[in-house]
């Protein structure tokens, strides 16, 4: 799509940005020491400290990739949202306490509390760094995402002023700062996802909304004559088996020479069974550069070829008045009996070497879209083989343990006074992001049929819905998305930088340094963890940002629980068991990850590639196996200890 | 892991671990039952899943209450009421 910047948009937009930042500078001006820096001399209030929860939680793959995937494929994307939560469980009722007695700036001074080790806290220290960067990826590709329909900027751009942004933040202000940048749009988010919300169940749905307006035509099969078509004999790439299986066909407009591409549908009608044509769109990139959309050259304004807005309900059921506003759960059961359009992909590669993305109409039952298993990663639970549904298990497994494990949430238990706040704070973040998470699902399926969607990328489901409402509201919500982004990021590259100055520099390099000298130091890893999430936000720009958070969990939780766990519940660790635990854990889950068929197709573009590995999503391997590796070499150590 | 507080914790995160296992299980191995509707024509799939999101807040909201301050204080040997615990973390409560 062709995104042109407004200019309420944008000085919303700059306004919403600003009045954060200033209010954020502000209350964090006084952070001048390292317990200031790291964690606001523990003095934050615990209420605030739970919105800000949120805030440092609910983050660009929340926001974006979650709705994004449920306007996309239904269900599925929420299964996210109820994994996310669940892993919040698991950090109050087992994780919180004991992190806030044992720790002082780090999550390694919480592993390392009763062993004193400098292994421990340079394993630690380098899972710290692993997990956040990985984490970074996903929020800098969603800031590029975001700043393009706002600002018309490229996505490289959007990339970079959130790095500059966020590493500015940091290094001025540290943790008190941060924390309230996190506090208010932790409160913003929530509250105009509320009010997206009700303005969804208000609008009620239309059948076709935007159809007409996004030009796509639908035609009866015998007709083509009359709208001056006829179909092209398929070649090439187009008779591919798995092209022809879809039912797709080219048509050529006699005397303009244009060809369109077609999918052909049974649809029954009070006359019987009729055969339809439905128009698909097609984003070309030719061997020089050139990029063409259904056939044309792409414009660059208004008005000029672009592709269509998508997502629309095709049909809805007889008892419900089109347009009328339904409740909270009439909005699911009238959805249930209608059916919408989705649109699945397929690649092509010509002859001339240039490659052509297809994007289809599958009309889908309303209640297809409301289960599990629509989308392609989750298919698997609808098939007979195992494998499939150890992949939905992996994933689950790692959601649930993968939030007690992340840095940047652990650092947030040294920012308030006691263990007491620390179990308050989380109860208020449990309830603003519950609340947010079941809001998705309004919103993903609000954006799915609001006929405004870009079909290319599901990452812009949530503002371009938005956008469907009113032009402020969608820069209201792009500037919270982007302050969000700014929050997590800020807290991400903040415990790296910790990370770096106390568990490696210090503890285990044994560098000597004031005070004054930790913060600076600090600062300095702050703008190089920030340098390189700019450079890995730039270079994963196609990936589904949601996708992308699913691996960071499996690589903290793989790296980071087995240890956490243990030494809250068995006597018997060693500091032996805990570093080979910590390495084991997140070594071989990026391994996992790295040789896995998603990262062979997308990261290193080979397309087709089955990846060296059964199924993409680690955890249900690698966290069993950091358990087994810390009990099997603390027994083993702790022998050679007695016998010594 | 010895505090009363910790207890408390322990026994909400099996209650929750068992919806939660409830739910993955449910789907991985019998993802045609989450189709069911059986309340005013919303299916089991989201019926379930708000449940997860909703348990989850009303559980951690019952651990708020039924923890104290003094119950994160270890119970020492034989000691069963520590009053030293909470002077020091009641100012919290604000």
């Amino acid at each position: 799509m062709i995104y042109e910047a407004s200019p309420i948009a944008v000085t919303i937009f700059f306004l919403f940005v600003g009045i954060t930042l200033g209010i954020s500078f502000w209350l964090g001006r006084q952070a001048k020491d390292p317990s200031g820096y790291f964690t606001a001399h523990g003095q934050i209030p615990w209420f605030v400290n739970g919105v800000a929860f949120a805030g440092d939680y609910l983050s660009a793959a929340s926001f974006l990739g979650i709705c994004g995937m449920i306007a996309f494929y239904g269900y599925d994307g929420f299964l996210y949202s109820i994994g996310y939560l669940a892993g919040w469980i698991v950090a109050l009722f087992v994780v919180a306490e004991p992190m806030k007695k044992l720790g002082k700036f780090t999550f390694a001074d919480a592993l390392d509390a009763q062993f004193n080790s400098p292994g421990i806290k340079l394993a630690a220290g380098i899972s710290t760094l692993a997990v956040s960067i990985f984490y970074l990826i996903p929020q800098m590709v969603g800031a590029g995402v975001l700043v393009q329909p706002l600002l018309g900027f490229d996505h490289w751009v959007g990339v970079l002023l959130v790095g500059v942004v966020v590493i500015l933040i940091v290094v001025t202000a540290g943790m008190v700062s941060t924390t309230w940048v996190q506090f208010i749009k932790g409160s913003l988010l929530v509250v105009f996802s509320a009010v997206l919300t009700l303005m969804i169940l208000s609008r009620g749905f239309t059948e076709n909304a935007g159809e007409e307006s996004s030009g796509l035509r639908k035609i009866q099969v015998n007709k083509i004559a009359e709208h001056n078509l006829h179909v092209v004999e398929p070649s090439g790439p187009w008779t591919d088996p798995e092209v022809l299986k879809l039912n797709i066909l080219q048509l050529k407009n006699s005397s303009t020479g244009t060809v369109s591409v077609w999918t052909q549908h049974e649809m029954k009608s009070s006359s019987g069974d009729e055969t339809w044509l439905l128009e698909a769109q097609t984003l070309t990139t030719k061997k020089d550069g050139t990029i063409l959309v259904n056939g044309e050259v792409k414009g660059e304004k208004k008005g000029e070829p672009e592709l269509h807005a998508i997502g629309h309900v095709s049909k809805l059921p007889a008892d419900y008045e089109e347009g009328s506003a339904v409740g909270p759960l009439e909005f699911f059961s009238t959805l249930q009996e209608s059916e919408i359009i989705l649109w699945p992909s397929k690649k092509l590669k010509e002859e001339d070497s240039s490659e052509t993305t297809v994007y289809y109409q599958k009309p889908t039952p309303g209640s297809h879209i409301l289960r599990p298993g629509e989308h392609p990663k989750f298919k698997g639970i609808r098939e007979e083989t195992f494998l499939g549904k150890l992949n939905f298990l992996s994933l689950m497994l790692a959601l649930f343990c993968g939030t007690a494990s992340l840095p940047h949430i652990l650092i947030r238990y040294y920012t308030v006074k006691d263990a007491a706040a620390a179990r308050k704070s989380t109860i208020i973040g449990i309830a603003s992001i519950g609340f947010f998470y079941v809001l998705t699902m309004y919103l993903g399926l609000g954006a799915m049929t609001s006929g405004a969607m870009d079909v290319t990328t599901s990452n812009m489901a949530a503002p371009l819905l938005a956008r469907s409402m009113e032009e402020w509201l969608f820069a209201a919500i792009s500037a919270i998305a982007f302050t969000t982004v700014l929050g997590t990021v800020s807290g991400l590259i903040l415990a790296s930088a910790g990370a770096v100055t106390h568990d490696i520099l210090t503890s285990y390099f044994k560098v000597e340094m004031d005070d004054a000298k930790k913060v600076r130091v600090a600062k300095i890893s702050s703008v190089f963890v920030g340098t390189v999430a700019i450079i890995l936000g730039i270079l994963f720009e196609g990936l589904n940002v949601s996708y992308l958070v699913g691996w960071a969990f499996s690589v903290a939780a793989s790296a980071n629980l087995p240890s956490l766990i243990m030494i809250l519940f068995w006597k018997g660790v060693t500091k032996q068991g805990v570093i080979a635990a910590v390495v084991v854990g997140m070594v071989s889950s990026l391994g996992w990850i790295l040789l896995s068929a998603d990262s062979m197709n997308k990261v290193f573009g080979f397309a087709g590639h089955e990846g060296f590995v059964p199924f993409g999503q680690p955890g249900i391997v690698t966290i069993p196996l950091g358990f087994l590796t810390l009990v099997a070499v603390s027994k083993m150590t702790r022998k050679n200890e007695a016998s010594a | 892991m010895d505090t009363r507080n910790a207890r408390i914790g322990l026994i909400l995160f099996c209650v929750y671990l068992a919806l939660y296992g409830g739910f993955v299980f449910l789907n991985a191995f019998s993802a045609e039952s989450m189709e069911a509707t059986p309340v005013s024509g919303v299916n089991l799939a989201i019926i379930y899943g708000f449940g997860l999101i909703i348990s989850a807040i009303i559980l951690s909201a019952v651990y708020g209450f039924v923890c104290t301050p003094e119950g994160d204080v270890a119970a020492a040997s034989g000691a069963t009421s520590n009053d030293a615990g909470s002077s020091s973390s009641e100012g919290a409560a604000e």
